[in-house]
């Protein structure tokens, strides 16, 4: 007869007020095979977990089910409480009261009746658990930090300080991210790009990082401590080693018309071209969709010009693969496109531009060297509109969510034209001015007091073009939804951070979750923000939801602690849920009848042949294996298995018939 | 339809996202039927369908089985295997005598907390106007196992 110990957690009132515990208690302790059965406040505390020592110890227990929270929450926690007993931490389960039952229904019989049959139901399951020991794997000592930004390149720096070997990758030819676009930064207006380009540099000489960049993630296979990532480096159609950076290829280039990516259309660039002047590293590439010679086989301008010879059109994509023990995953965000406001004319009119595009018309590296102008015809505006939340908190557009940033960098926006047009007249209008940050409020306040930006709280509906103005109409909701009408010279939308195009498919890559905006998700809102799903993989920056360059280097921070103390081990433990051949004493008499279909599903190759011999060496049968090293516990094997003779150690068909059979008995 | 009827659910589901998006209705206490006992499993791509046939069996009157959308699966491939062999032995299922309307197949992420709520509440309803599963009962007074 088992023993088992039964814990149920009132979680303060979140499962006591809604399920009767005690009842739960009682009921339980008539289940066949529960010892000992008791409710407490908060299993998780001191206390708690010691209720569950004691009672392991004093009743001699060979399984404990704890009903608490979430297994995803607290698993580890009384796993590890039961292990300090000497008990094995596998003969552990947690039945989910919290998530699964009082949060999700009302308070009554049939809530307190599922919490028991839940309880019930692991307490069928414990019985059939097994002691198994955790998987010893090593660690490859090298992190692959996936984008360039200022998150990458903190994460980066952070890993390759503290000794640890970086590759980071990025797929512009430059890395520096969107935080090198930035003309100041809020509250203090420091330069963006005095704060980030000596980074840069560093990231490109710290003798830690392996810098690619023009290079994108293909795949990544594997688990913690031991992925494999392919990278494809693609071609920059000049060699590196060779190119000096002179520039004189960029100069020499006919084709001057192409959109600047990084000017954010209002610059140009050349086909063969370096996106900004500070580019780490500072040496062009060919964009291949717009070069004449990629297109007819003729110019070849940069290729005479060259003084190093470095120009190499036949370069090809390269892919490489290399392992690493850890990854970091700082693929930024973008903002929405033209299509997505025709009511504000963006895309129609040239005048209407977006945050990042205004940025790039107060930057002192702009296509306008800081002055700022009308894109249209250059002239200096004297009127400028802001509007905040263009998308952001707007069900309508399917962007639900604060973008977080805009709010500052509106006010930023206001303050900085206002420093640099003394006569020009800003009006913002906002939905809530949202500046929750150390000196942010403060920051605000100075642009409405200070720089007398003028601060209209309500929406615009309509923006079109009369006589060279742009017309914005909206309302002032202080003064009781009252019409206002201004003609403006250029208006800027505070347009909603977004994810990256590509980011599920990223995601997906990596075998991360994402939501339904397709940021990445981390594994825990509070208490595991910069991890994923995926243990080894972790998240920073506003890859994972649009935030400000201080929360993103703290993430970054936060991230590379993670992986840094994955690398202080040489070894790392896993979870011993993987699949087992069933092996009866003489292997003759296994079950497995060698059809290996087993072999057909795993998505991991984790099973192999395995070639069961008579002492003379002739084959008697030809039965599979599971390699404990590569098999990562999906199961699929399991259900695929026509004799049974595969199972999975956690899952096994024993523990979830009982299961099944416990709650439907 | 019988008077009071509280229909027996099970679900099958994946831990990393539909257990993750059942957690994530609690989170956000979004409420739904009670009916519904959860089953955890690594992967859908484990849920071997004779524990379909078990549960109704034993007296289940629907079965949820849901993991994460296609390409999303934690381990790769899974939610396909566990897709292909819903499509053969769907089939078969139906030709044992199962009402299909009983099984609820989806793909809930672990961002989807709301569509949980939704898929249960749907399928509870759906279920209590279908009344209990009496085939399997009937057949197992006939027969012992």
């Amino acid at each position: 007869m088992s023993r088992i110990g039964v814990f149920i957690c009132h979680c303060g009132e979140n499962i006591g007020a809604t399920v009767d515990c005690e009842k739960v208690a009682k009921t339980c302790a008539c289940l066949p095979g529960v010892e000992h059965s008791v409710d407490y406040k908060y299993m998780c505390s001191e206390p708690g977990q010691s209720l569950i020592r004691e009672a392991i110890k004093e009743k001699k227990l060979d399984g404990v089910v704890v009903a608490a929270c979430s297994p995803r929450m607290h698993e580890p926690t009384f796993r590890k409480a039961c292990a300090e007993m000497g008990m094995n931490p596998f003969l552990c389960e947690m039945a989910n009261l919290r998530e699964h039952c009082s949060w999700v229904h009302a308070k009554g019989d049939a809530t307190t009746e599922k919490a028991i049959d839940l309880v019930s139901m692991m307490v069928e399951k414990v019985k059939r658990n097994k002691p198994l020991n955790p998987i010893k794997v090593p660690v490859t000592k090298t992190a692959l930090v996936i984008g360039g930004g200022i998150a990458g390149i903190q994460a980066s720096l952070d890993i390759a300080n503290a000794g640890q070997k970086v590759i980071l990758i990025e797929k512009e030819p430059s890395i520096g991210g969107h935080m090198a676009q930035l003309s100041e930064t809020f509250p203090t207006l420091d330069c963006s790009q005095c704060i980030l380009t000596p980074r840069m540099v560093e990231v490109a000489q710290h003798p830690n990082i392996t810098l690619y960049t023009y290079a994108e993630l293909e795949s990544l296979d594997g688990f913690i401590g031991n992925f494999k990532a392919r990278i494809r480096k693609k071609a920059k159609s000049i060699d590196e080693t060779l190119c000096t950076g002179c520039g004189v290829c960029t100069t020499a280039c006919p084709l001057k018309k192409n959109p600047s990516e990084f000017n954010m259309g209002l610059g140009t660039r050349g086909a063969i071209y370096v996106p900004f002047p500070q580019a780490v590293p500072n040496k062009p590439v060919i964009d291949r969709t717009k070069c004449t010679y990629f297109k007819t086989g003729k110019c070849k301008l940069c290729l005479t010009k060259c003084p190093a010879g470095a120009i190499t059109y036949d370069q090809q994509d390269e892919i490489i693969e290399v392992p690493v023990g850890s990854v970091v995953v700082t693929t930024g965000f973008n903002v929405t496109g033209t299509d997505f406001f025709s009511e504000y004319g963006y895309g129609k009119y040239k005048d209407v531009v977006n945050g990042l595009q205004f940025e790039r018309l107060l930057s002192a590296s702009g296509p306008t060297l800081g002055e700022v102008k009308r894109p249209s015809d250059g002239t200096v505006p004297k009127k400028i509109v802001f509007i905040a939340c263009a998308g952001s908190r707007d069900p309508a557009k399917g962007i639900d969510y604060c973008s977080k940033i805009c709010c500052m960098y509106t006010a930023k926006h206001a303050m900085l034209y206002k420093h640099k047009v003394h006569d020009g007249d800003a009006t913002v209008f906002y939905m809530d001015i949202r500046a929750a940050g150390k000196g942010y409020d403060e920051f605000v306040r100075r642009a409405i007091e200070e720089d007398h930006v003028n601060y209209i709280r309500g929406r615009v509906s309509r923006i079109f073009e009369r006589n060279g103005k742009l017309i914005v109409r909206g309302a002032d909701t202080l003064l009781g939804a009252q019409p206002v009408e201004i003609e403006a010279d250029m208006v800027v939308l505070a347009t909603a951070g977004i994810s990256n195009p590509g980011s599920e498919e990223l995601a997906q890559k990596m075998h991360i979750s994402y939501d339904k905006y397709h940021f990445f998700s981390e594994a825990h809102p509070k208490v595991r923000p910069v991890e994923t799903n995926t243990a080894g993989i972790f998240l920073a920056g506003a890859c994972q939801s649009p935030k400000d360059i201080p929360d993103t280097v703290g993430q970054a921070s936060a991230a590379a602690s993670k992986v840094l103390a994955l690398f202080s081990r040489d070894e790392l433990t896993r979870e011993p849920v993987i699949a087992v051949v069933n092996r009866t004493a003489p292997p003759l008499f296994s079950t497995c009848v060698g059809c290996f279909m087993c072999q057909t599903a795993c998505p991991y190759g984790a099973i192999s042949r395995e070639e069961i011999k008579a002492r003379d060496g002739k084959i008697l049968k030809t039965v599979a294996s599971v390699n404990p090293g590569l098999c990562q516990g999906c199961g699929t094997c399991v259900a695929f298995c026509k004799s049974k003779s595969i199972d999975l150690q956690g899952f096994s068909n024993e523990q979830v018939y009982a299961e099944v059979m416990e709650l439907l008995s | 339809m019988e008077e009071n009827f509280e229909p027996k659910i099970l679900a099958y589901v994946c831990n990393w996202c539909t257990y993750a998006g059942a957690d994530l209705t609690g989170t956000s206490r979004i409420k739904y039927a009670s009916n519904v006992r959860i089953v955890r499993f690594p992967c859908t791509g484990r849920i071997d369908y004779n524990l379909l046939l078990k549960a109704f069996a034993l007296g289940a009157d629907g079965v949820i089985v849901s993991g994460c959308h296609p390409n999303d699966c934690h381990y790769t491939s899974g939610n396909f295997h566990a897709r292909r062999r819903w499509i053969v032995f769907r089939q078969m299922m139906e030709y044992m005598g199962i009402d299909m309307r009983r099984i609820k197949f989806s793909w809930v992420s672990a961002a989807e907390g709301a569509k949980w709520a939704d898929i249960v509440n749907t399928t509870v309803k759906e279920i209590r106007e279908l009344g209990p599963a009496k085939e399997f009962s009937t057949m197992n007074k006939e027969v012992t196992i």
